[in-house]
Parts: structure tokens; sequence; C-alpha cells
């Protein structure tokens, strides 16, 4: 069992091992739920978990549907609306860690899931927009991607920036942060099925490990601009057989998210 | 004694949503009241501006119906499934160009935009200020969303409009022939949505005495004063869920996917469940008490509270 693991569960377990140490996190549904989920069992057993949909200290008993499951609900430390929630917990500053995903991601970790395609009234293709991204990139301390990684995501220019990363590279990023008052510091960690990215003193994306089995011509492959690879680049390594367990017994067994 | 407010699903929506109306039927994820969008659908109302953070199945369904002129909204998606194929026929180019449809008009936020827009439209603001928006796109895609200075030296914040829907329906566990009503699980920003809105529908799921709302006024989110028309519809949030009462119906969700993304299907779909049906309770026999019995959750009581008598 803990030789052979999938590509979606090695980004689970990746993605839970970077919350080790972290308090307060905004979770989305599918693979953050599971990782945040997972890093409550196993480094970050303090974690708390919140939802956009208005809940402080969910204790969800099954895997949520959707972002408004009613069983993040069920036993949960408050219940907010959702004025209090982006208010009073994250443009007041208390979310240590937020989890985006992205259809296009730049090497600033600048974010689009508005659209597809150069005309914004006429698009290509229609993504779902902002709901709580925007300011989830500006107002949690941090910002952990969780997403797969190919040619069409990993791109020179996305077409729409609907979420900040380090809008105009390090130093300048952090200038207009501090101008504008946000809470974040910024995107952090990405975790995709290849490997896994921090950020350089350029506020760039650097390759700092690689997936077991993955490649750095692959890696190459599926990004569209010369990526930054650290100089002592690691194996990642694999999932653990009790990783797998609480992936596979308890958080998804269904296997809807991880298979 | 407040003046009793109970019609029925047909009166209140013939007498209070007009052609050309915004309308707000929120909910985030939970207790949106899709009997409501249906009768809608079923009467036929025209050129209607739908609000809503989350536009869900619900406004696909009513675009797909061609009640709908313009959607102000924050994030667009069947949530954990997928696009929402009614609303993008009328938005992506190749699909216009297929069809031949007008373009839907949009107009864009992040949720803390949209629950702002209501606070200010609640409390009767000429706007509301956050610290969102910063170095993206969203407010050259809508220029509504301004930045505007502190008049206290402190930097910038954008600022977003009030929303002042003309009617805001909302869905509900539980309400008073007055109209107060009393919401418990997820909040979302229907109370935001109904204070600031011109007309308010609420909808229930059971008609209770005064006195069991007066037993526990911290749960009264809405009062009756704000309420013109209750409407008591069991299941009237179907397909999605009411906390204590039913959980939300997936496979609804999962099948709307390959019927939204059909143009004949839609409307074979409307004719066949919302045109071809006279309300909630034939919706309810067609769909089924087995498949209703399976979305009843267990129980999970919540302590009770001692407000103490003081005479």
């Amino acid at each position: 069992m803990t030789d052979a693991f999938t590509k979606s569960e090695m980004m689970i377990v990746a993605a839970a091992r970077e919350l080790a140490g972290q308090r307060v996190c905004f979770v989305g549904v599918g693979l953050p739920n599971i990782a945040v989920n997972l890093a409550k069992r196993t480094v970050a057993p303090d974690l708390e978990l919140v939802y956009e949909a208005g809940v402080f200290g969910s204790r969800p008993a099954r895997l949520p549907l959707s972002i408004g499951d009613p069983t993040i609900v069920t036993g949960a430390t408050a219940v907010t609306s959702m004025f209090e929630l982006f208010a009073f917990y994250l443009q007041r500053g208390l979310i240590d860690v937020g989890f985006l995903g992205a259809a296009q991601i730049d090497r600033f970790g600048n974010i689009n899931t508005t659209v597809i395609g150069d005309d914004y009234e006429r698009p290509t293709t229609r993504l779902p927009g902002s709901g709580g991204a925007c300011e989830i990139a500006i107002n949690a301390r941090q910002v952990f991607v969780i997403m797969r990684q190919s040619a069409r995501s990993f791109v020179e220019r996305i077409d729409f920036r609907t979420s900040p990363g380090n809008p105009g590279g390090g130093a300048d990023a952090a200038r207009r942060r501090r101008d504008q008052g946000w809470n974040g510091s910024g995107p952090t960690v990405i975790v995709t099925d290849l490997g896994i990215y921090h950020f350089d003193e350029r506020g760039e994306m650097r390759l700092d490990s690689l997936h077991p089995d993955a490649t750095i011509e692959h890696v190459r492959q599926t990004v569209g601009w010369k990526m930054a690879v650290a100089p002592e680049l690691r194996t990642t390594p694999p999932p653990t057989a009790e990783e797998l367990r609480l992936i596979r017994v308890e958080l998804d067994p269904g296997g809807v998210y991880s298979r | 004694m407040t003046t009793p407010k109970v019609t029925s699903m047909h009166d209140a929506i013939a007498e209070l949503v007009r052609d050309g109306d915004t309308v707000a039927i929120e909910g985030f994820t939970h207790l949106i009241c899709f009997a409501a969008g249906h009768e809608i659908i079923r009467q036929r109302k025209r050129d209607l501006t739908l609000a809503r953070l989350t536009p869900d199945l619900i406004y696909d369904q009513m675009v797909a119906a061609g009640v709908a002129r313009k959607l102000i909204f924050s994030w667009l998606g069947n949530p954990g499934v997928g696009g929402l194929h009614a609303i993008r026929r009328r938005i992506e180019t190749e699909e216009l160009a297929r069809s031949g449809e007008t373009p839907l008009e949009l107009e864009e936020y992040s949720h803390f935009g949209m629950v702002g827009r209501y606070t200010a439209g609640a409390a009767r603001l000429p706007f509301f200020p956050l610290r969102s928006y910063f170095e993206t796109d969203l407010p050259r895609a809508n220029p509504l969303i301004r930045l505007v200075e502190s008049p206290y030296g402190d930097g910038p914040v954008y600022a977003v409009p009030p929303l002042r829907p003309d009617v805001t329906i909302v869905h509900a566990q539980r309400a008073d022939a007055g109209g107060n009503t009393q919401v418990w699980g997820l909040l979302g920003c229907q109370k935001e949505a109904a204070f600031a809105a011109e007309r308010v529908v609420v909808v229930v799921e059971e008609l209770v005495d005064e006195s069991v709302i007066r037993a526990d006024p911290n749960r009264t989110i809405i009062p009756g004063l704000i309420v013109d028309a209750v409407v008591v519809e069991p299941w009237g949030a179907h397909p999605s869920y009411v906390q204590g009462a039913y959980d939300r119906d997936n496979r609804f969700y999962l099948d709307w996917d390959p019927i939204s993304r059909d143009q004949a299907a839609s409307a074979a779909w409307l004719d066949e469940w919302v045109h071809g049906l006279d309300g909630r309770a034939a919706y309810l026999e067609k769909l089924g008490a087995d498949r209703i019995a399976s979305l009843r959750p267990g129980p999970a009581p919540s302590g009770q509270v001692d407000y103490g008598a003081y005479r």
C-alpha cells in the first residue's frame, strides 16, 4: 500500500505537510479540504478550519460536497454571517493560510479564475470568477495554491488577474502591499502533481521539491516561462502508510478527489 | 399582534415580482428557494436583473427559461460539480455566435464585495469600503468598483455601491404569520439582502406560532416589520438543503450538468418540472417519497439556553 499512490494523493500529502505549525486556515472544497483535514490529523492538530460560508472551528464529519455543506456547521465552534466572516475574521487579519485554486497562474503567483480569452465581455471560456479568492489573496497572511500543472495553466501571461500574487516582483510587491494595507504577504506555497514551489526574493516561483517519478524535463514542458529551480532540489518524500490510510479510509473513502 | 401575511407562492410572486425588477434570491448553498425561482419561471416574468453571490442551479434554470436580462454575482458555478452551462451559453463568444441569443449583461464582484453591497443597501449608505481588488483586473471589468482615499488620510480602499433589490426572497426554517423569521445553520447574507430590499418574501418550511419565535429571539434574523409575504412551502429549497430538515440532493446537481449543456434538454426539463406542474406539492409528488426520505439527516439538537423571566 505504501509504494502505490496516485498523483492526487501526493499533492494532498505534500500540501498537508506544508501546513505544519499553522493555526487558522481558510479552506476550499475538494483537494484543499482533504489536505487541511489530513494536516489536522497529522502535522497540525490545533488547526482551526474556517469556511467562507461563515463557519469558524469546523469539524466536518464527512467530506463536504460543496463549500457550504451542512456537515461543516454541525459541531462547529461558531457560525457567522458572511459579513462577519469576511470583515472580522479575514480582513481583521485572523487567517494564517488561505487555500486557492487556479485555472491560470504566472511566475509571480498571480491567479486567473475569471475568463479564458482576451475579451472579458466575450470570452472563449467563462470561469466561475473570484468568489472569495480575491480578498483571500490580499488578506490571508499566506496563500497556498494547489492545482494540477500543465502548459495551459502555468503561463507566461494570464488572461485576467482575479487574485494578486507578487505584482511587479518581490520588492515592488512588498511595497504595494504595505502602501495598500494588505494583511497578506502573498503566495508562499504552490503544490502541484509534479512538485512543490516556493517564492524567491524576486517574488518568482521556484521549484524546491520534485515528487517521486516526476522529472525536471516534464516540469519544464508544462511551464510557459523559464522556471527557476532550487540549487539543492529535493525529492518529496512519498506518502506514508498512515497518510494514505487517513485519505483512503477517513477523508475520501469514495476517492472523489484523491484517485 | 402583527397582520397575517401568509399567502400562496403563486400570489406572492404575482403581486410582488414585476417585469424588469432586480430580484435577489439569496442563501449561500443553504436555503436556496428553488420553489420561488420556479414560480417566477412559471409566471413567465421578463427582463429581470438577478442578484446573488452564487447564481447556482436556480439562476441557471431561470436564465435558461428566459426570465433574466442581467446577472449581478460573485461566483458562477455548479458547486462541487462544474459550470453553469445555460448562463455560459449567453456569455461565451462561440456559443453566442452559434445560438444568436442576446448576451447576458454581467456585473461582477467578489463575495465580500457583494456582501458589502447588500450591507450598504440595508444601511442606506452611499458605498461600502473594503480592502479587496488591489492589483486585480476586477475594477477594470466592473467600473462600479472604485478606488477611494480614506478621509482620515490612511491610504486607499476600494468602494462598492449599495445594492437595493426590488424584491429579496429568502427561504427559512420557520416564521410566524407576521413574517418574523428564524434561521439556523449557514446565515449567508440573507439578513443584509432582506433589509436592503424594497419588498421581502419569506418562504418557510414551517409556520409557527408567535410564541415559538418569542421563546428564542436570538434566532430571529428578519423581523416581520420588513416582510411583505410569508409562503409556507416545505421542501421549497430542494435540491439545496435546509439545516436539520434535509440534505442537499447531490444527484440533482450532478444530473443538471448534462441537461444544462444542451439547450433542448434544458427546455424539456423546464417543461416537465416547472411549466408542467402547478406548484411545489406536485413537484414533490413527482420527485417521489423515497428520494425525499433519503435526504433526511439524523438528529443533532442544540442545547437549550435560559433567557430568564424578568417581571
